[in-house]
């Protein structure tokens, strides 16, 4: 009985292997279209951005649970240059070590996770960096009282640093070159770091500025202290995608230099309609009221416009999330446009 | 003689006097219980005085210098050369719900709200010994309730495989061949053998399903040919017991058929289209969150760990062995470890294009990991129970899994209810682990909003973390005490 039964399955097997593999197999109709990264989004309708779980002005989430700042609106500005529409972005809050393996895995179509751009992840990682969108840098925060404005003249300060960070080597090189002597107070934790500082155990704190200025919300007179405009140390923090696929990185690159351009051209969220019909054929041609520039980006020819109806241009964006209008109070500085003073360059669509 | 003894003894009770004023009322106990002795003064003192304090200043921390209401950090922070700053529970309002729901969609939170209120219903109808219904009930809250809160918590439409279909199978002819086996005959009878056969060919053909072979459509379910075959084997395997004890027995022949129907109907349920958005999971977050790994890890630890702690007590060395190398490994490697292998190594081992879904590896990570331990806790029980009790289980002519079920089981698992009501406490607090693989738990949405510059304040941390330990401690203190009430109610005098 058991050998018929066996005997049988055995039959049924063969038969049902033959019965379909006959069928016609029209998976690859999808390869097509999901082997580019452009293709991909556009199918899922929906822009996958990685961000950071939480850092104030660059990626946190309001009291309605919508996500706002700086990176968070480089995937909006993404999103609404492929789909003229910015809500069409799916966040994935990634934490730093999340961050590549998602990129890498294929979790995340963009990196939009104040990641600095260095030679070692731009090459041994597989990553394209699509510009900088923050020049960020090793800063100092001192008390006013002490009355000093420049990090030139903080010979002799008790600088609290955290330990086994470039941070801490900046600073040693800083003081060095700069022939001034300090008194350093090393300790494991950046949240024990703060706390010394608050405390009064040093007269200087040291990270990376735009940490300085979310610290400063923190302490109990945020007013009583000041960043110093000097940056020590480059920290360029810019949008990411996967190496290999160049429509795809060029989307990303020149939708940050779209927001540039805008503010170079003065052109805003609120009169980016009015200024289709602008005279200046530079206008005209970010804008997509000349040429094709959208269409040999793969999207259409109002990308640049639709982005910066959605967002503003980068000044606006910088204002909105980071700058003196809000409480973090960040100053332009090195972010300013190169007309301005600051290092903001980008290429010209023509 | 008597009337000489009656002069002095008592022909009735004497009336109980109260105890002298001077040891009674309030000044009394103080007295006693405090200031007994010089030193008992001074401790009662000093640690009076520290008390006062202590009350004083977690009272003005969290009421009277705390900021209730306000839109922004301006309200939370204090005014120039003002005291030192309260708790900011303007804070945990303006968040509220997005600690509770992380980031699901406002107009779709009816169905979280649904899926919770049906929950409490479940549980608090099983959990209360008065309430009665309690097998349908049960069978609501095990079988049908998962699926429910799956299909309205996600939105269902998935596109459901030919070989996830065939491993629910194979679980539930697994789970029939294991309880009806014997009654069927066992390996000794023909039924038997080709229900033993079949779970294997099911097993290869869910591990050969991945091969590309074509696909079959059928009730919104994508076989290729190796699941199809995995499926009918299943099929097979629970129509064989079923003959098998109805040659022998002639009864309730239903019984090992139905596991294998329930999971059709789960695989076709998850495949259709409800017209529900989907939802995917990584909006869900906050309490929401934190429940549902925890209750899910809850659900599947216990009846895991019951099998692999009788796993590792049998005489089968293949089994046993299987079991103390799982149980070890799982207990070998910190949680944290498991979180973040299930994150960033699965896919790496995963084929190219094969993804799965975030919540899923930390949902399964948690229950593995959670299934350890629960077995070692139940292996405890199993041990405490006499031999007399096994082989007066034998004597009587039950089968192993017969007298696992009605003799011993339930002899063990009362013995242990603090040990397992500790996992299931340890674990619901360990859930607060997946925030560092980007899952956002109570405490992750709890942390991010610590992130919004609109609230940065130097009180807004602690407030935060204060409120979520609060709720944490809630579900604990609330877990512990349902597990005393439910040992006093099945405490058949082993209490010493």
């Amino acid at each position: 009985m058991k050998k018929y039964l066996i005997a049988g399955l055995a039959g049924v097997a063969s038969l049902t292997m033959a019965g379909t593999s006959a069928i016609a197999q029209d998976d690859d109709k999808n390869m097509a279209a999901s082997s580019s990264t452009l293709g991909s989004v556009q199918s899922a309708g929906e822009l996958r951005c990685g961000v950071n779980t939480g850092l104030p002005g660059f990626a946190s989430q309001n009291d309605a649970g919508e996500w706002q700042g700086l990176d968070v609106d480089y995937c909006r500005a993404i999103a609404a240059a492929i789909f003229g529409d910015a809500t069409k972005v799916s966040y994935t809050p990634l934490s730093a070590v999340q961050r590549f393996p998602a990129l890498q895995n294929n979790e995340v179509d963009v990196l939009a996770r104040n990641t600095t751009w260095t030679m070692d992840r731009d090459t041994k990682l597989g990553l394209v960096f699509g510009g900088v969108n923050y020049y960020d840098g090793q800063g100092f925060m001192v008390r006013k009282e002490i009355g000093v404005s420049s990090a030139k003249e903080l010979d002799g300060a008790t600088v609290c640093v955290q330990s086994g960070t470039t941070t801490e080597l900046n600073l040693t090189d800083y003081f060095n070159s700069n022939g001034m002597s300090y008194n350093p107070v090393v300790i494991e934790s950046q949240d024990n770091v703060n706390q010394a500082y608050e405390s009064g155990r040093c007269d200087v704190l040291t990270t990376d500025a735009s940490g300085l200025y979310a610290t400063r919300l923190e302490l109990a007179d945020s007013d009583a202290h000041i960043v110093l405009p000097e940056i020590i140390s480059k920290e360029p923090l810019g949008p990411a995608v996967r190496q290999g696929d160049d429509t795809w990185a060029n989307i990303v690159q020149w939708v940050h230099f779209a927001l540039l351009n805008a503010e170079e051209l003065g052109v805003t969220q609120e009169n980016v309609e009015e200024m289709k019909s602008s005279d200046d054929p530079s206008i005209r041609r970010l804008l997509g009221a000349d040429g094709n520039f959208g269409e040999v980006l793969g999207l259409e020819n109002d990308w640049a416009a639709n982005a910066i109806a959605a967002v503003g241009n980068y000044g606006e964006v910088f204002e909105r999330n980071v700058g003196t209008s809000t409480p973090l109070g960040i100053e332009r500085g090195l972010n300013n446009l190169w007309t301005n003073g600051g290092v903001q360059y980008a290429p010209p669509v023509r | 003689m008597e009337e000489q003894v009656s002069g002095y003894v008592a022909d009735q009770q004497i009336p109980s006097r109260p105890a002298p004023a001077s040891d009674r009322g309030i000044v009394h106990a103080v007295q006693k219980n405090l200031f007994a002795t010089p030193v008992d003064s001074v401790l009662s003192i000093v640690f009076g005085a520290f008390a006062i304090w202590l009350a004083w200043s977690i009272l003005s921390w969290a009421v009277f210098d705390a900021t209730f209401v306000g839109g922004d950090r301006a309200s939370c922070l204090t005014p120039e050369g003002g005291e030192s700053e309260g708790a900011c529970w303007a804070f945990v309002g303006a968040k509220f719900s997005q600690f509770m729901y992380g980031s699901y969609p406002i107009d779709l939170r009816w169905r979280p709200n649904l899926v919770g209120i049906v929950f409490v219903l479940l549980v608090a109808g099983f959990a209360i010994p008065k309430v009665p219904f309690k097998a349908l009930n049960g069978w609501l809250l095990f079988a049908v309730f998962p699926v429910f809160a799956l299909v309205l918590l996600t939105g269902a439409g998935f596109d459901v495989s030919g070989g996830f279909t065939a491993f629910l199978m194979l679980m539930a002819a697994t789970a029939a061949y294991l309880l009806y086996g014997d009654d069927a005959g066992g390996l000794a009878a023909w039924p038997g053998r080709v229900a033993a056969i079949a779970l294997i060919a099911c097993f290869a053909g869910i591990v050969m399903s991945s091969l590309d072979t074509g696909t079959i459509r059928f009730a919104g379910i994508t076989f290729t040919v190796w699941s199809l075959l995995a499926c009918l084997s299943a099929i097979l395997s629970v129509g064989a017991i079923a003959l098998g004890m109805a040659q022998r027995a002639g009864v309730q022949i239903w019984r090992p058929v139905l596991p294998v129907i329930v999971a059709t109907i789960v695989a076709v349920l998850l495949a259709e289209d409800y017209g529900l958005r989907p939802v995917s999971t990584n909006l869900w977050g906050g309490l929401m969150l934190t429940l549902i790994v925890a209750v899910t890890g809850i659900a599947a630890s216990l009846p895991l760990g019951v099998l692999l702690a009788l796993g590792r007590q049998s005489d089968m060395p293949a089994i046993r062995t299987v079991c103390v190398i799982f149980i070890e490994f799982w207990r070998g490697v910190p949680l944290i470890t498991v979180l973040f292998m299930a994150a960033f190594m699965l896919p790496l081992l995963m084929p190219s294009g094969v993804t799965f879904n975030q919540l899923l590896r930390a949902l399964v990570g948690v229950a593995l990991f959670s299934a350890a331990y629960m077995a070692e806790v139940i292996r405890g029980g199993l041990q405490a129970i006499p031999r007399g009790q096994y082989e007066g289980a034998q004597s009587l002519g039950l089968s192993y899994w017969q007298s696992m079920r009605m003799i011993i089981l339930p002899q063990a698992l009362k013995l242990v209810i603090p040990g397992i009501v500790n996992t299931f406490i340890g674990l619901f607090k360990d859930t607060s682990l997946v925030y560092i693989i980007g899952l956002a738990d109570l405490l992750g949405t709890v942390r991010r909003g610590f992130s919004d510059p609109n609230w940065i304040t130097p009180s807004t941390a602690a407030t935060g973390l204060v409120f979520a330990g609060f709720v944490f401690w809630l579900f604990c203190f609330g877990m512990s005490r349902y597990s005393l009430f439910v040992e006093r109610r099945l405490d058949t005098g082993h209490k010493r």
